[in-house]
């Protein structure tokens, strides 16, 4: 009965009450949405960073070159000559090493040239179909497949470069033979084929129409092939250039000198991805406690604003109280009468905070799919962080109303109603 | 049944009061009257058990509420004390019944719905009973209360001033129905007033000086 007083409180006062759950609202959603984005954005990062010890590639940034092979969110900086790659990845202490070749995308997603290792580096599954196994074959994400609706035995042109609008390779078409099974990895939005396919969609231009090397000497973003071609050379591969190497390593020892050693003796790098992607976490951290910050701020003002209003309304709700005393309510009922409507305001406001932050994310992650092939799921539950959240909304919540309650408890009735 | 012997309470070193004895039967009705200051309210604070007197003793229903600790007298007067009070307070966010309701729920645990509908219908708010109660006139809100003081079949009814708002006609017929509900109940009914128009209608009367 007393909850049900509290709860009947709680919407006679529908502007106060308003008030107050809006800002709790505000701040429950905003960290509840980055709790989220932080652990689905970490996971994301470290699953795909699996079994990866270094990346070589192109001298330049590290973290660009870590961004772009590893997660596909970047511009690569540069390409690599497939035989100096080759030699390192033909070393005794390589366990296995995954070349990869940007040169095209289909409707904004990339098309990788690489080898069937990619699959079994990351553990991938064929779903329908089979792995590439010629030229223009391919085997396409699952996202992909169902975003855009494509099957197997279907056929589509690659547009060069990493935008959707661009020039499009209409010599050859890519034939989709596989589809992968979902694995929550970037792969899921890849277009895998072999490297031949990559390098032969570019020589073939070149064959053809030798004028458009210009056309391809784009500074902004790089190319799989080569600025040169010399289709004279014996070794087919000599001259060939691929954007990056994944490798993973036998060698504790390797991890720790290549990446010093690669840069002193070649035109290339080696960057490891553990060490460029908690740069990065640690960047991010900093803007992600900026934000948390802010929404506790928000949270702390909610609490003054439950306490505003549970304190202005003690004047005329002091003879309520004085009338509850009198049919029999004892002062520790009155007490936890007035706790009781502000808990009442923050578990309404924690849930609708965590339904807002739910929205919120679902339309970050329609968005952030868009731009950067990453999708965060609205529908997770993190009991520990989110339970620990609404032990701390509770706290501000008791802590706004313990003034006020300890005012209701110590009324004098007599004093009142005389 | 009320009785107490020698009550005396001060609020201040200069301001004693001495209240005269008072011995209420059951069924049977007191009117206490005095000008304002001279501690008609006081008295039924007192009786009450919201203020605590200097000295004397006070017993209701062969209990003696002077030995009751804090969390026994508030139940003891949801229990067996009901009060009305000069003005008409509710609980404003809960409707006419359930602010009825909800003084049998405090003092017994229990929710007697049926039985608050009954004593609201007997006193003619049958229609208002889900009304909340800033919208009844002031008669009425007067009546709810009545019927809220009722609800646990007190021993003791206290009244301030119940009459002191409504006319003539009215304050009549509100002693009439307190005096009558008092003597079906079998309750003692205690009426603090200054309100001069009571004072012919009950004949067990102390005053105040």
């Amino acid at each position: 009965m007393i909850s049900k007083i509290a709860w009947k409180n709680t919407w006679f006062k529908p502007l106060n009450t308003f008030l107050s759950i809006i800002l709790l609202t505000a701040s429950v959603s905003i960290i509840s949405i980055l709790i989220l984005l932080q652990k689905q954005f970490e996971e994301k990062f470290s699953s795909s960073m699996d079994n990866i010890d270094l990346v070589l590639g192109a001298k330049g940034s590290p973290l660009q070159l870590i961004l772009s092979s590893v997660y596909q969110m970047d511009a690569p900086p540069g390409n690599i000559s497939y035989t100096e790659a080759e030699a390192w990845m033909n070393k005794p202490m390589v366990e296995s090493a995954v070349p990869l070749a940007y040169g095209d995308n289909y409707l904004g997603y990339k098309i990788v040239g690489t080898t069937e290792n990619y699959t079994k580096h990351f553990d991938l599954k064929i779903q329908q179909g089979k792995l590439f196994s010629k030229d223009f074959e391919v085997v396409i994400g699952s996202n992909i497949a169902a975003n855009i609706d494509l099957k197997i035995g279907d056929t589509f042109f690659g547009t060069h470069g990493d935008a959707e609008e661009g020039e499009v390779h209409d010599h050859h078409a890519y034939k989709v033979v596989g589809i992968l099974t979902p694995s929550g990895k970037v792969a899921d939005n890849l277009i895998l084929s072999n490297i031949s396919s990559v390098w032969h969609m570019h020589d073939h231009e070149h064959e053809h129409e030798g004028h458009s090397e210009a056309a391809h000497d784009h500074s902004d973003h790089q190319h799989a092939e080569g600025e040169e071609h010399h289709h004279e050379e014996v070794n087919p591969h000599e001259g060939k250039e691929i954007t990056a190497v994944l490798l993973k390593l036998r060698n504790n020892m390797a991890k720790m000198t290549w990446p010093r050693i690669i840069p002193q003796n070649t035109e290339m790098q080696a960057a490891s991805p553990a060490l460029e992607v908690n740069r990065l976490f640690a960047l991010f951290g900093v803007g992600i406690s900026a934000l948390t910050y802010l929404a506790y701020g928000i949270m702390l003002i909610s609490g003054i604003s439950i306490f505003v209003a549970l304190y202005n309304t003690l004047k005329e709700r002091k003879y309520e109280f004085a009338l509850l005393r009198i049919t029999g309510a004892t002062k520790f009922q009155l007490l936890w009468l007035v706790l009781l409507e502000s808990i009442f305001l923050c578990t309404i406001g924690f849930i609708l905070g965590i339904v807002f932050g739910r929205i919120g994310l679902y339309f970050l992650s329609v968005s952030s799919q868009e731009e950067f092939k990453m999708a965060f799921d609205p529908f997770e539950f993190l009991w520990k962080e989110e339970g620990m959240l609404f032990v701390a909304t509770l706290a501000v919540g008791i802590v706004a109303a313990i003034i006020p309650a300890i005012k209701a408890y110590s009324l004098n009735i007599s004093k009142t109603l005389a | 049944m009320i009785k107490t012997q020698n009550i005396t309470f001060s609020y201040s070193a200069t301001q004693k009061f001495h209240f005269p004895d008072i011995d209420c039967s059951n069924g049977q009705t007191l009117l206490v009257t005095g000008n304002s200051g001279t501690g008609k309210t006081t008295l039924l604070h007192l009786l009450g058990g919201l203020l605590q007197p200097t000295s004397g003793n006070i017993t209701i229903n062969n209990q003696d509420i002077l030995q009751l600790n804090a969390a026994k007298l508030d139940a003891f007067r949801g229990q067996s004390i009901g009060m009305i009070l000069q003005k008409s307070f509710f609980i404003e966010a809960l409707s006419v019944l359930d602010n009825v309701v909800l003084a049998s729920w405090i003092a017994k645990k229990s929710k007697t719905k049926e039985k608050a509908l009954s004593i609201l219908d007997n006193l003619g708010l049958k229609d208002h009973v889900h009304k909340l109660p800033s919208q009844l006139s002031i008669g009425q809100q007067q009546r709810v209360n009545i019927a809220r003081a009722l609800i646990n079949n007190p021993s003791v009814i206290l009244a301030d001033e119940p009459t002191s708002s409504l006319d003539d006609e009215n304050a009549l017929i509100v002693a009439r129905l307190l005096s009558d509900l008092a003597k079906e109940y079998k309750s003692s009914l205690i009426i603090v007033t200054h309100d001069q128009r009571l004072k012919t209608l009950f004949n067990h009367q102390i005053t105040l000086s």
